[in-house]
Protein backbone atom coordinates (compact mmCIF):
# COMPACT_ATOMS: atom_id res chain seq x y z
CA UNK A 1 0.00 0.00 0.00
CA UNK A 2 1.18 3.69 -0.84
CA UNK A 3 0.29 4.80 1.97
CA UNK A 4 0.84 2.56 4.42
CA UNK A 5 2.85 3.72 8.05
CA UNK A 6 6.04 2.16 6.91
CA UNK A 7 6.12 3.91 3.83
CA UNK A 8 5.31 7.19 5.16
CA UNK A 9 7.29 7.03 8.11
CA UNK A 10 10.03 6.03 5.40
CA UNK A 11 9.33 9.17 3.72
CA UNK A 12 9.56 11.41 6.45
CA UNK A 13 12.95 10.35 6.97
CA UNK A 14 13.54 10.08 3.74
CA UNK A 15 12.86 13.75 3.45
CA UNK A 16 14.80 14.88 6.61
CA UNK A 17 18.02 13.53 4.68
CA UNK A 18 17.40 15.53 1.98
CA UNK A 19 16.96 18.50 3.84
CA UNK A 20 19.92 17.67 5.76
CA UNK A 21 21.82 17.66 2.36
CA UNK A 22 20.51 21.02 0.93
CA UNK A 23 22.14 22.37 3.72
CA UNK A 24 25.64 20.43 3.08
CA UNK A 25 25.48 21.78 -0.51
CA UNK A 26 24.91 25.17 0.27
CA UNK A 27 28.04 25.32 2.90
CA UNK A 28 30.78 22.94 0.62
CA UNK A 29 31.24 26.43 -1.68
CA UNK A 30 31.26 28.44 1.08
CA UNK A 31 33.91 26.61 2.81
CA UNK A 32 35.92 25.69 -0.58
CA UNK A 33 35.79 29.11 -1.45
CA UNK A 34 37.30 30.59 2.22
CA UNK A 35 39.72 27.58 1.65
CA UNK A 36 40.98 28.75 -1.46
CA UNK A 37 41.68 32.26 -1.33
CA UNK A 38 43.42 31.56 2.37
CA UNK A 39 45.45 28.47 1.23
CA UNK A 40 46.22 30.88 -2.07
CA UNK A 41 45.90 34.21 -1.37
CA UNK A 42 48.02 34.17 2.16
CA UNK A 43 51.47 33.28 0.38
CA UNK A 44 51.41 36.07 -1.45
CA UNK A 45 50.68 38.22 1.46
CA UNK A 46 53.80 40.49 2.31
CA UNK A 47 54.72 44.60 3.23
CA UNK A 48 55.63 44.73 -0.47
CA UNK A 49 52.19 43.09 -1.85
CA UNK A 50 50.13 45.18 0.42
CA UNK A 51 52.03 48.52 -0.26
CA UNK A 52 53.89 48.53 -3.77
CA UNK A 53 52.57 49.75 -7.17
CA UNK A 54 52.00 46.32 -9.79
CA UNK A 55 55.04 46.87 -11.30
CA UNK A 56 56.71 45.86 -8.29
CA UNK A 57 54.07 42.62 -7.68
CA UNK A 58 52.02 44.63 -5.36
CA UNK A 59 48.40 45.71 -5.13
CA UNK A 60 49.27 48.80 -3.10
CA UNK A 61 47.02 51.58 -5.54
CA UNK A 62 44.44 48.74 -5.28
CA UNK A 63 43.93 48.49 -1.21
CA UNK A 64 44.55 52.93 -1.07
CA UNK A 65 41.76 53.09 -3.86
CA UNK A 66 39.17 51.17 -1.82
CA UNK A 67 39.82 52.67 1.52
CA UNK A 68 39.17 56.09 -1.01
CA UNK A 69 35.75 54.42 -2.34
CA UNK A 70 35.10 53.78 1.51
CA UNK A 71 35.68 57.30 3.05
CA UNK A 72 34.52 59.35 0.56
CA UNK A 73 30.81 57.02 -0.59
CA UNK A 74 30.17 57.07 3.31
CA UNK A 75 31.10 61.06 3.70
CA UNK A 76 27.84 61.25 1.11
CA UNK A 77 26.45 57.82 1.70
CA UNK A 78 26.06 58.15 5.43
CA UNK A 79 24.20 61.56 6.20
CA UNK A 80 21.98 61.64 3.22
CA UNK A 81 21.32 57.58 4.44
CA UNK A 82 20.41 58.42 7.73
CA UNK A 83 18.52 61.68 7.35
CA UNK A 84 16.27 59.71 4.98
CA UNK A 85 15.39 57.12 7.66
CA UNK A 86 15.16 59.86 10.06
CA UNK A 87 12.19 61.29 8.00
CA UNK A 88 10.77 58.18 7.28
CA UNK A 89 10.68 56.63 10.34
CA UNK A 90 9.98 60.18 12.58
CA UNK A 91 7.62 61.44 9.86
CA UNK A 92 6.54 58.67 7.64
CA UNK A 93 3.14 58.31 8.64
CA UNK A 94 2.11 59.53 5.08
CA UNK A 95 1.20 58.35 1.13
CA UNK A 96 4.04 60.57 0.10
CA UNK A 97 6.82 58.43 2.68
CA UNK A 98 5.26 55.19 1.55
CA UNK A 99 6.21 55.71 -1.98
CA UNK A 100 9.32 56.66 -0.60
CA UNK A 101 9.97 53.37 1.45
CA UNK A 102 8.22 51.49 -1.64
CA UNK A 103 11.18 53.19 -4.00
CA UNK A 104 13.74 53.21 -1.38
CA UNK A 105 13.01 48.85 -0.91
CA UNK A 106 13.23 48.63 -4.77
CA UNK A 107 16.42 50.48 -4.66
CA UNK A 108 18.21 48.22 -2.41
CA UNK A 109 17.45 45.35 -4.96
CA UNK A 110 18.99 47.53 -7.95
CA UNK A 111 21.30 45.50 -10.53
CA UNK A 112 24.73 47.32 -9.18
CA UNK A 113 25.62 47.43 -13.02
CA UNK A 114 22.74 49.95 -13.65
CA UNK A 115 24.17 52.23 -10.93
CA UNK A 116 26.97 51.85 -13.02
CA UNK A 117 25.71 53.04 -15.91
CA UNK A 118 23.72 56.07 -14.70
CA UNK A 119 27.38 57.45 -13.26
CA UNK A 120 28.45 56.55 -16.08
CA UNK A 121 25.89 59.08 -18.00
CA UNK A 122 25.68 61.84 -15.50
CA UNK A 123 29.54 61.83 -14.82
CA UNK A 124 32.15 60.15 -16.51
CA UNK A 125 30.24 61.91 -20.11
CA UNK A 126 30.22 65.09 -18.47
CA UNK A 127 33.82 65.38 -17.84
CA UNK A 128 34.73 63.21 -20.04
CA UNK A 129 37.07 60.92 -18.71
CA UNK A 130 36.61 57.79 -15.97
CA UNK A 131 37.33 59.41 -12.91
CA UNK A 132 37.30 58.48 -9.28
CA UNK A 133 34.68 60.73 -8.41
CA UNK A 134 32.05 58.84 -10.60
CA UNK A 135 32.90 55.52 -8.73
CA UNK A 136 32.14 57.34 -5.22
CA UNK A 137 28.62 58.47 -7.13
CA UNK A 138 28.25 55.46 -8.52
CA UNK A 139 28.82 53.21 -5.24
CA UNK A 140 27.08 56.37 -2.81
CA UNK A 141 23.51 55.23 -5.03
CA UNK A 142 23.74 52.13 -3.74
CA UNK A 143 25.05 53.12 -0.10
CA UNK A 144 22.11 55.42 0.78
CA UNK A 145 18.81 53.25 0.03
CA UNK A 146 20.25 50.16 2.23
CA UNK A 147 21.71 53.15 5.10
CA UNK A 148 17.67 54.46 5.05
CA UNK A 149 16.42 51.21 5.37
CA UNK A 150 18.52 50.17 8.56
CA UNK A 151 18.40 53.85 9.94
CA UNK A 152 14.82 53.69 9.73
CA UNK A 153 14.28 49.74 11.11
CA UNK A 154 16.85 50.93 14.08
CA UNK A 155 15.05 54.10 14.93
CA UNK A 156 11.83 52.61 15.28
CA UNK A 157 12.75 50.30 17.49
CA UNK A 158 12.68 53.19 19.98
CA UNK A 159 10.29 53.05 22.14
CA UNK A 160 7.96 55.99 21.93
CA UNK A 161 7.54 56.96 25.46
CA UNK A 162 11.84 58.00 25.11
CA UNK A 163 10.76 60.94 22.66
CA UNK A 164 7.87 61.36 24.59
CA UNK A 165 9.77 61.99 27.68
CA UNK A 166 11.66 64.39 25.96
CA UNK A 167 9.19 66.26 24.32
CA UNK A 168 7.30 66.67 27.83
CA UNK A 169 10.47 68.22 28.76
CA UNK A 170 10.03 71.01 26.63
CA UNK A 171 12.75 69.97 23.49
CA UNK A 172 11.90 70.75 20.05
CA UNK A 173 10.99 67.87 18.33
CA UNK A 174 14.32 68.21 16.01
CA UNK A 175 16.14 68.34 19.56
CA UNK A 176 14.44 64.62 20.27
CA UNK A 177 15.42 63.10 17.71
CA UNK A 178 19.02 64.22 17.21
CA UNK A 179 19.99 64.13 20.73
CA UNK A 180 17.41 61.70 22.39
CA UNK A 181 16.63 59.28 19.88
CA UNK A 182 19.44 58.85 17.21
CA UNK A 183 22.02 57.94 20.24
CA UNK A 184 19.66 55.60 21.74
CA UNK A 185 19.56 53.93 17.85
CA UNK A 186 23.29 54.18 17.79
CA UNK A 187 24.39 50.66 17.52
CA UNK A 188 21.44 49.92 15.17
CA UNK A 189 22.86 52.92 12.79
CA UNK A 190 26.56 51.28 13.36
CA UNK A 191 25.76 47.88 12.05
CA UNK A 192 23.98 49.39 8.94
CA UNK A 193 26.75 51.79 8.01
CA UNK A 194 28.91 48.63 8.95
CA UNK A 195 26.94 46.29 6.56
CA UNK A 196 26.64 49.16 3.74
CA UNK A 197 30.52 49.92 3.98
CA UNK A 198 31.17 45.27 3.55
CA UNK A 199 28.61 45.58 0.75
CA UNK A 200 30.12 48.63 -1.52
CA UNK A 201 34.11 47.25 -0.51
CA UNK A 202 33.13 44.51 -2.77
CA UNK A 203 31.16 46.11 -5.62
CA UNK A 204 32.97 45.45 -8.95
CA UNK A 205 30.24 45.80 -11.62
CA UNK A 206 29.82 49.72 -11.15
CA UNK A 207 33.61 50.65 -10.98
CA UNK A 208 34.39 49.16 -14.55
CA UNK A 209 32.16 51.71 -15.61
CA UNK A 210 33.33 54.18 -13.20
CA UNK A 211 36.64 54.17 -11.98
CA UNK A 212 38.28 51.67 -15.04
CA UNK A 213 41.05 50.80 -12.69
CA UNK A 214 44.93 52.08 -13.04
CA UNK A 215 48.27 51.04 -12.45
CA UNK A 216 49.39 54.18 -9.85
CA UNK A 217 48.55 55.07 -6.85
CA UNK A 218 45.92 58.15 -6.65
CA UNK A 219 46.51 60.89 -8.92
CA UNK A 220 42.89 62.87 -8.24
CA UNK A 221 39.23 62.61 -8.09
CA UNK A 222 39.23 63.59 -11.60
CA UNK A 223 41.48 60.59 -12.70
CA UNK A 224 41.35 56.68 -13.53
CA UNK A 225 41.77 54.70 -10.09
CA UNK A 226 42.36 51.15 -8.92
CA UNK A 227 40.72 49.01 -6.76
CA UNK A 228 40.64 45.81 -5.02
CA UNK A 229 37.61 44.61 -6.74
CA UNK A 230 38.81 45.42 -10.41
CA UNK A 231 42.23 44.18 -9.54
CA UNK A 232 40.60 40.66 -8.52
CA UNK A 233 38.54 40.76 -11.87
CA UNK A 234 41.73 42.02 -14.36
CA UNK A 235 44.21 39.54 -12.41
CA UNK A 236 42.01 36.54 -12.47
CA UNK A 237 41.44 37.05 -16.62
CA UNK A 238 45.87 36.93 -16.95
CA UNK A 239 46.92 34.19 -18.24
CA UNK A 240 50.41 34.34 -16.40
CA UNK A 241 50.52 32.51 -12.72
CA UNK A 242 52.28 35.12 -10.69
CA UNK A 243 49.28 37.33 -11.47
CA UNK A 244 46.59 35.06 -11.15
CA UNK A 245 48.67 34.77 -7.78
CA UNK A 246 48.08 38.10 -7.12
CA UNK A 247 44.45 38.16 -7.82
CA UNK A 248 43.97 35.45 -4.97
CA UNK A 249 46.16 37.76 -2.42
CA UNK A 250 43.73 40.42 -3.43
CA UNK A 251 40.85 38.32 -2.73
CA UNK A 252 42.29 37.23 0.45
CA UNK A 253 42.81 41.18 1.59
CA UNK A 254 39.33 42.30 0.70
CA UNK A 255 37.24 38.80 1.68
CA UNK A 256 39.04 39.75 4.91
CA UNK A 257 38.06 42.76 5.46
CA UNK A 258 34.22 41.86 4.12
CA UNK A 259 33.98 39.02 6.15
CA UNK A 260 35.28 40.71 9.81
CA UNK A 261 32.89 43.30 9.19
CA UNK A 262 30.00 40.90 8.58
CA UNK A 263 31.36 38.57 11.80
CA UNK A 264 31.70 41.98 13.76
CA UNK A 265 28.22 43.20 13.20
CA UNK A 266 26.73 39.72 13.88
CA UNK A 267 28.53 39.08 16.97
CA UNK A 268 27.73 42.86 18.56
CA UNK A 269 24.14 42.31 17.89
CA UNK A 270 24.08 39.04 19.18
CA UNK A 271 25.55 40.32 22.50
CA UNK A 272 23.37 43.22 22.40
CA UNK A 273 20.65 41.45 22.39
CA UNK A 274 21.21 39.26 25.30
CA UNK A 275 21.54 42.17 27.57
CA UNK B 1 3.94 81.81 8.89
CA UNK B 2 6.97 81.36 10.98
CA UNK B 3 10.13 79.12 10.27
CA UNK B 4 10.80 77.09 13.54
CA UNK B 5 13.30 74.73 13.92
CA UNK B 6 11.45 71.84 13.42
CA UNK B 7 9.74 73.07 10.50
CA UNK B 8 13.34 73.58 9.11
CA UNK B 9 13.64 70.43 10.59
CA UNK B 10 10.96 68.33 8.87
CA UNK B 11 11.41 70.24 5.60
CA UNK B 12 15.05 68.96 5.34
CA UNK B 13 14.69 65.60 6.30
CA UNK B 14 11.73 65.64 3.30
CA UNK B 15 14.10 67.25 0.89
CA UNK B 16 16.48 64.54 1.74
CA UNK B 17 14.35 61.33 1.37
CA UNK B 18 13.52 62.66 -1.67
CA UNK B 19 16.96 61.36 -2.90
CA UNK B 20 15.32 57.71 -3.44
CA UNK B 21 12.90 59.36 -5.84
CA UNK B 22 15.67 61.66 -7.49
CA UNK B 23 18.29 58.36 -8.03
CA UNK B 24 15.54 56.39 -9.55
CA UNK B 25 14.56 59.38 -11.98
CA UNK B 26 18.29 60.32 -12.32
CA UNK B 27 18.69 56.65 -13.64
CA UNK B 28 16.11 55.95 -15.71
CA UNK B 29 16.57 59.41 -17.46
CA UNK B 30 20.37 58.92 -17.95
CA UNK B 31 19.69 55.28 -19.33
CA UNK B 32 16.84 56.60 -21.69
CA UNK B 33 18.60 59.42 -23.15
CA UNK B 34 21.82 56.99 -23.41
CA UNK B 35 19.78 54.59 -25.53
CA UNK B 36 18.31 56.91 -27.90
CA UNK B 37 20.70 56.86 -30.82
CA UNK B 38 20.70 52.76 -30.87
CA UNK B 39 17.13 52.75 -30.74
CA UNK B 40 16.39 54.99 -33.68
CA UNK B 41 18.80 53.39 -35.57
CA UNK B 42 17.79 49.88 -35.29
CA UNK B 43 14.05 50.68 -33.96
CA UNK B 44 12.31 47.00 -32.67
CA UNK B 45 15.16 44.95 -33.65
CA UNK B 46 17.37 46.34 -31.32
CA UNK B 47 15.72 43.96 -28.95
CA UNK B 48 14.89 41.09 -31.51
CA UNK B 49 17.77 41.07 -33.82
CA UNK B 50 20.30 38.64 -33.54
CA UNK B 51 23.38 40.38 -35.26
CA UNK B 52 26.20 42.22 -33.25
CA UNK B 53 28.76 43.78 -35.82
CA UNK B 54 31.47 46.35 -34.13
CA UNK B 55 33.22 46.63 -37.56
CA UNK B 56 32.96 50.80 -38.13
CA UNK B 57 30.69 51.68 -40.75
CA UNK B 58 28.55 48.14 -40.67
CA UNK B 59 27.75 48.29 -37.14
CA UNK B 60 24.95 46.41 -35.85
CA UNK B 61 24.21 45.80 -32.16
CA UNK B 62 20.89 43.56 -31.49
CA UNK B 63 20.68 42.29 -28.27
CA UNK B 64 18.01 39.03 -28.45
CA UNK B 65 20.37 36.69 -27.55
CA UNK B 66 21.63 38.38 -23.87
CA UNK B 67 17.95 39.09 -22.71
CA UNK B 68 17.40 35.17 -23.70
CA UNK B 69 21.15 34.03 -21.86
CA UNK B 70 19.39 36.39 -18.83
CA UNK B 71 16.41 34.36 -18.69
CA UNK B 72 18.22 31.07 -19.01
CA UNK B 73 20.60 31.91 -16.54
CA UNK B 74 18.01 32.77 -14.08
CA UNK B 75 15.86 30.03 -14.98
CA UNK B 76 18.60 27.41 -13.95
CA UNK B 77 19.15 29.48 -11.12
CA UNK B 78 15.98 29.37 -9.76
CA UNK B 79 15.60 25.53 -10.62
CA UNK B 80 18.62 24.80 -8.96
CA UNK B 81 18.88 27.21 -6.05
CA UNK B 82 15.04 27.34 -5.16
CA UNK B 83 14.51 24.00 -3.77
CA UNK B 84 17.60 24.02 -2.29
CA UNK B 85 16.77 27.20 -0.95
CA UNK B 86 13.52 25.30 0.78
CA UNK B 87 15.19 22.22 1.85
CA UNK B 88 17.52 24.68 4.18
CA UNK B 89 14.69 26.71 5.35
CA UNK B 90 12.58 24.10 6.45
CA UNK B 91 15.35 22.34 8.22
CA UNK B 92 16.45 25.17 9.66
CA UNK B 93 12.87 26.12 11.03
CA UNK B 94 11.63 22.66 11.59
CA UNK B 95 14.40 20.34 11.81
CA UNK B 96 17.30 21.25 13.32
CA UNK B 97 17.97 21.49 17.28
CA UNK B 98 18.45 25.12 17.91
CA UNK B 99 22.27 24.72 18.32
CA UNK B 100 22.41 23.65 15.48
CA UNK B 101 20.16 26.01 13.32
CA UNK B 102 21.70 29.37 14.66
CA UNK B 103 25.50 28.72 13.67
CA UNK B 104 24.33 27.21 10.18
CA UNK B 105 22.08 30.23 9.57
CA UNK B 106 25.09 32.49 10.05
CA UNK B 107 27.03 30.56 7.49
CA UNK B 108 24.03 30.88 4.81
CA UNK B 109 23.52 34.59 5.52
CA UNK B 110 27.70 34.69 5.08
CA UNK B 111 27.57 33.56 1.21
CA UNK B 112 25.64 36.69 0.68
CA UNK B 113 28.24 38.91 1.99
CA UNK B 114 30.64 36.92 -0.10
CA UNK B 115 31.35 39.48 -3.15
CA UNK B 116 30.37 38.26 -6.70
CA UNK B 117 33.84 39.01 -8.19
CA UNK B 118 35.60 36.44 -5.55
CA UNK B 119 32.85 34.06 -6.82
CA UNK B 120 33.50 34.93 -9.96
CA UNK B 121 37.34 34.32 -9.05
CA UNK B 122 36.40 31.03 -7.43
CA UNK B 123 34.44 29.89 -10.43
CA UNK B 124 36.99 30.44 -12.77
CA UNK B 125 39.66 28.32 -10.82
CA UNK B 126 37.60 25.47 -9.07
CA UNK B 127 33.69 25.72 -9.62
CA UNK B 128 33.84 25.51 -13.53
CA UNK B 129 35.85 21.63 -12.89
CA UNK B 130 33.22 20.38 -10.78
CA UNK B 131 30.43 21.04 -13.11
CA UNK B 132 32.43 19.93 -16.14
CA UNK B 133 33.72 15.98 -14.34
CA UNK B 134 30.85 15.74 -12.69
CA UNK B 135 27.79 17.28 -14.98
CA UNK B 136 28.70 18.02 -18.13
CA UNK B 137 30.95 15.00 -19.34
CA UNK B 138 28.48 12.47 -17.79
CA UNK B 139 25.14 14.46 -19.49
CA UNK B 140 26.72 15.05 -22.88
CA UNK B 141 27.81 12.15 -23.01
CA UNK B 142 25.03 9.88 -22.26
CA UNK B 143 22.45 12.52 -23.52
CA UNK B 144 24.14 14.43 -25.40
CA UNK B 145 21.60 13.92 -29.02
CA UNK B 146 19.30 16.14 -27.39
CA UNK B 147 20.22 19.47 -28.49
CA UNK B 148 19.45 20.52 -24.41
CA UNK B 149 22.73 18.74 -23.80
CA UNK B 150 24.71 19.03 -26.68
CA UNK B 151 28.38 19.47 -25.79
CA UNK B 152 30.60 22.01 -26.14
CA UNK B 153 34.31 21.39 -25.24
CA UNK B 154 34.15 24.50 -23.21
CA UNK B 155 33.07 24.68 -19.09
CA UNK B 156 32.78 28.63 -19.08
CA UNK B 157 29.01 28.19 -20.29
CA UNK B 158 25.05 28.51 -19.78
CA UNK B 159 24.74 26.08 -17.23
CA UNK B 160 28.15 26.79 -14.94
CA UNK B 161 27.30 30.71 -14.95
CA UNK B 162 23.46 29.46 -13.67
CA UNK B 163 25.12 27.21 -11.07
CA UNK B 164 26.98 29.68 -9.69
CA UNK B 165 23.80 32.42 -9.92
CA UNK B 166 21.73 29.66 -7.72
CA UNK B 167 24.78 29.24 -4.78
CA UNK B 168 24.58 33.41 -5.01
CA UNK B 169 20.56 33.32 -4.34
CA UNK B 170 20.66 30.92 -1.68
CA UNK B 171 21.05 33.30 0.66
CA UNK B 172 17.93 35.28 -0.45
CA UNK B 173 15.57 32.91 -0.67
CA UNK B 174 16.36 30.60 2.27
CA UNK B 175 16.36 33.54 4.99
CA UNK B 176 12.97 34.99 3.75
CA UNK B 177 11.41 31.58 3.29
CA UNK B 178 12.93 30.82 6.73
CA UNK B 179 11.18 33.86 7.93
CA UNK B 180 7.83 33.13 6.68
CA UNK B 181 8.31 29.55 7.87
CA UNK B 182 8.64 30.24 11.47
CA UNK B 183 5.30 32.98 11.83
CA UNK B 184 3.28 29.94 10.05
CA UNK B 185 1.16 29.48 13.73
CA UNK B 186 1.79 26.53 15.68
CA UNK B 187 -1.98 26.08 16.13
CA UNK B 188 -1.87 25.22 12.09
CA UNK B 189 0.95 22.14 12.93
CA UNK B 190 -0.52 21.17 16.09
CA UNK B 191 -3.86 20.51 14.44
CA UNK B 192 -2.05 18.59 11.41
CA UNK B 193 -0.10 16.31 14.25
CA UNK B 194 -3.53 16.01 15.81
CA UNK B 195 -4.63 14.07 13.23
CA UNK B 196 -1.87 11.92 13.00
CA UNK B 197 0.17 13.64 9.95
CA UNK B 198 3.69 12.56 9.84
CA UNK B 199 6.77 15.41 10.24
CA UNK B 200 6.91 15.50 6.80
CA UNK B 201 3.63 15.62 5.52
CA UNK B 202 2.93 18.70 8.57
CA UNK B 203 5.68 20.71 6.47
CA UNK B 204 5.11 20.02 3.08
CA UNK B 205 0.93 19.64 3.12
CA UNK B 206 0.38 22.46 5.82
CA UNK B 207 3.72 24.78 6.49
CA UNK B 208 4.33 25.38 2.94
CA UNK B 209 0.74 25.70 1.91
CA UNK B 210 0.01 27.96 4.28
CA UNK B 211 3.32 30.12 3.86
CA UNK B 212 3.04 29.94 -0.20
CA UNK B 213 2.84 33.41 -0.86
CA UNK B 214 5.47 34.57 1.17
CA UNK B 215 7.86 32.04 -0.16
CA UNK B 216 6.78 33.12 -3.48
CA UNK B 217 7.43 36.20 -2.55
CA UNK B 218 11.26 35.18 -2.05
CA UNK B 219 11.30 33.81 -4.53
CA UNK B 220 10.69 36.49 -6.94
CA UNK B 221 13.40 39.02 -4.63
CA UNK B 222 15.91 35.48 -5.67
CA UNK B 223 14.88 35.78 -9.31
CA UNK B 224 15.44 40.12 -9.16
CA UNK B 225 19.00 39.41 -7.81
CA UNK B 226 19.88 36.77 -10.25
CA UNK B 227 19.03 38.88 -13.20
CA UNK B 228 21.10 41.43 -11.73
CA UNK B 229 24.20 39.97 -10.98
CA UNK B 230 27.12 40.52 -12.91
CA UNK B 231 30.39 39.90 -12.37
CA UNK B 232 31.07 36.17 -11.61
CA UNK B 233 27.96 35.98 -14.57
CA UNK B 234 30.69 37.97 -16.89
CA UNK B 235 33.68 35.52 -15.60
CA UNK B 236 31.84 32.24 -16.21
CA UNK B 237 29.56 32.74 -18.87
CA UNK B 238 32.08 32.24 -21.49
CA UNK B 239 31.09 35.77 -23.43
CA UNK B 240 30.03 34.90 -26.24
CA UNK B 241 28.54 37.59 -29.20
CA UNK B 242 26.21 37.84 -32.31
CA UNK B 243 23.87 34.86 -32.98
CA UNK B 244 25.95 32.10 -31.23
CA UNK B 245 25.06 33.18 -27.79
CA UNK B 246 21.47 32.67 -28.41
CA UNK B 247 20.79 29.95 -25.42
CA UNK B 248 19.79 26.76 -27.38
CA UNK B 249 22.64 24.36 -25.16
CA UNK B 250 23.09 24.41 -21.64
CA UNK B 251 26.62 23.61 -22.12
CA UNK B 252 27.68 26.53 -24.63
CA UNK B 253 28.92 29.73 -23.84
CA UNK B 254 26.44 32.16 -24.11
CA UNK B 255 26.02 35.96 -22.31
CA UNK B 256 23.97 38.38 -20.06
CA UNK B 257 22.76 41.54 -20.09
CA UNK B 258 24.68 42.09 -17.54
CA UNK B 259 27.84 40.41 -18.58
CA UNK B 260 27.26 42.29 -21.77
CA UNK B 261 28.04 45.06 -20.12
CA UNK B 262 31.15 44.07 -18.10
CA UNK B 263 33.07 42.21 -20.41
CA UNK B 264 32.85 44.87 -23.49
CA UNK B 265 32.26 48.43 -21.90
CA UNK B 266 35.83 49.11 -21.40
CA UNK B 267 36.32 48.80 -25.03
CA UNK B 268 34.06 51.14 -26.37
CA UNK B 269 34.44 54.67 -27.18
CA UNK B 270 32.39 57.67 -25.53
CA UNK B 271 29.74 58.75 -27.70
CA UNK B 272 29.83 56.14 -30.01
CA UNK B 273 27.02 53.45 -31.21
CA UNK B 274 28.18 50.84 -29.10
CA UNK B 275 28.33 52.65 -25.93
CA UNK B 276 24.83 53.97 -27.00
CA UNK B 277 24.27 49.99 -27.10
CA UNK B 278 25.50 49.23 -23.90
CA UNK B 279 23.37 52.12 -22.06
CA UNK B 280 20.03 50.20 -24.53
CA UNK B 281 21.07 47.04 -22.39
CA UNK B 282 20.83 48.76 -19.07
CA UNK B 283 17.71 50.24 -20.36
CA UNK B 284 16.54 46.72 -21.11
CA UNK B 285 17.76 45.37 -17.58
CA UNK B 286 16.23 48.15 -15.44
CA UNK B 287 12.39 47.46 -17.19
CA UNK B 288 13.27 43.67 -16.20
CA UNK B 289 14.21 44.27 -12.85
CA UNK B 290 11.89 47.04 -11.65
CA UNK B 291 8.92 44.93 -13.11
CA UNK B 292 10.63 41.85 -11.21
CA UNK B 293 10.87 44.33 -8.03
CA UNK B 294 7.95 45.98 -8.11
CA UNK B 295 5.95 42.55 -7.98
CA UNK B 296 8.48 41.15 -4.85
CA UNK B 297 7.25 44.79 -3.54
CA UNK B 298 3.70 43.94 -3.74
CA UNK B 299 3.62 40.77 -2.67
CA UNK B 300 6.16 41.21 0.34
CA UNK B 301 3.79 43.73 1.81
CA UNK B 302 0.63 42.04 1.28
CA UNK B 303 2.21 38.46 2.94
CA UNK B 304 3.42 41.34 5.94
CA UNK B 305 -0.02 42.46 6.24
CA UNK B 306 -1.81 38.98 6.60
CA UNK B 307 1.33 37.95 9.10
CA UNK B 308 0.74 41.06 11.57
CA UNK B 309 -3.30 40.36 11.72
CA UNK B 310 -5.53 38.40 10.80
CA UNK B 311 -5.36 34.80 8.49
CA UNK B 312 -5.90 35.57 4.55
Amino acid sequence: MINSYGFRKFKNRFFFIICAMCVVIAVVPLASILFEVVTRGAPQLSLTFLTATASRGGIGPAIQGTLILIGLTSLIGVPLGVLSGIYLSEFGNNKYAQSVRAINNILTQFPSIIVGITAYGIIVITLRSFSAIAGVVALAFIMIPIITRTTEESLKLIPNSIREASLALGAHKWRTTLSVVLPSAKSGLATGVLLAVARIAGETAPLILTIAGSRYFFQGLNKQMAALPLEIWKNSLQSSPTLQAQGWGAALVLILVVLSINIAVRLVSRSRMKT
Amino acid sequence: MKLTGDKIFKISATIIATSALAILLITGYTLAVGSVPVIQKFGLNFFFGQQWNPIEGKEVFNILPYVLGTLATSGIALLIGVPLSLGIAVFLVEMAPKSLSVPISYLVELLSAVPSVIYGLWGLFIFQFWMRDYIQIPLTKYLGWIPLFSSSQSSLNIFTAGAILAIMIIPTIASISKEVISAVPNSIREGAYSIGATKWEVIHRWVLSYGRSGIFGAIILGLGRAVGETMAVAMLIGNAIGPVAMPISLFQPGQTMASLIANGFLDTTRGSLASSTYIGVGLTLLFISLIINVGAHVVMTRVFKVKGGAVE
